[in-house]
């Protein structure tokens, strides 16, 4: 089973450089959790104790997947998951 | 040195005018390894606030992968401060994570003057650098 993860130019020190690695799992949840066993400390840079970190967007194909069940979104074969960190910035 | 072209200079302080009161912000394209800013691509603020901003993530996806398909990165970030210095902010700081693009500030709390200002951010320092038109450094 392979699940394609992109992944953003600051979490590849996490992957050697790779901009894509490749997982498995039945949720993102579990692919998160698979790929840290190779990539360690990849997973905390996208979950904390509350779910899904505020400023990471996760997507699955083309979808968000805060819309879609976030970290118990099911994923599949051939499916691919995207990681890019938010633009984000205020006055403060 | 951030290298811009004076027309995007304009583009990007029109589309902060044009978004005051609420935080202005988007992204330059250019080919990639090249540091030269070329395709203006502003973004919808999905916050619509007068302190912050955020790219709409779905918008975020489409723009980051055609420029994958391009071939591009994003050389210029920008966004706009509607009542604050164009200067990085704490959370603007925080939240840098394109080490090797062009932070660029804007400035409308003044009706008649931009301030207009370009900083690196990497690994959460913040180094300003100067803005030059391509156009004033061509030699005779």
């Amino acid at each position: 089973m392979a699940i394609e993860v992109r992944i953003p130019t600051i979490l590849r020190n996490y992957t050697g450089g790779a901009k894509s690695v490749e997982g498995s799992g039945d949720t993102l949840a579990s692919l998160f959790a698979d790929l840290d066993q190779r990539y360690s400390g990849l997973q905390e840079r996208l979950v904390d104790d509350a779910g899904l970190r505020r400023f990471v967007n996760v997507y699955l194909n083309d979808e968000d997947v805060r819309f879609i069940g976030g970290l118990d979104a099911p994923v599949k074969d051939g499916d691919t998951v995207t990681v890019l960190p938010a633009v984000a910035g205020g006055a403060h | 040195m951030l290298t811009l072209p004076g027309a995007l200079r304009v583009a990007i302080i029109e589309h902060a005018r044009a978004d005051h009161p609420d935080e202005a912000c988007g992204v330059i394209a250019g080919p990639a390894g090249t540091d030269r800013p070329e395709r203006f691509i502003p973004m919808t603020n999905a916050e619509r606030s007068p302190t912050f901003y955020r790219f709409d993530s779905t918008e975020q996806l489409r723009v980051w992968r055609e420029m994958d398909e391009r071939d591009e990165e994003p050389v210029v970030i920008y966004h706009s401060h509607t009542a604050t210095e164009a200067y990085p902010s704490r959370t603007d700081i925080a939240y840098a994570s394109e080490p090797g693009a062009h932070y660029v500030l804007v400035s409308t709390r003044d009706p008649d003057e931009a301030e207009f200002r370009s900083f690196r951010i990497v690994d959460g320092v913040v180094t300003e650098e100067e803005v030059r038109d391509p156009a004033d450094l061509v030699a005779e």
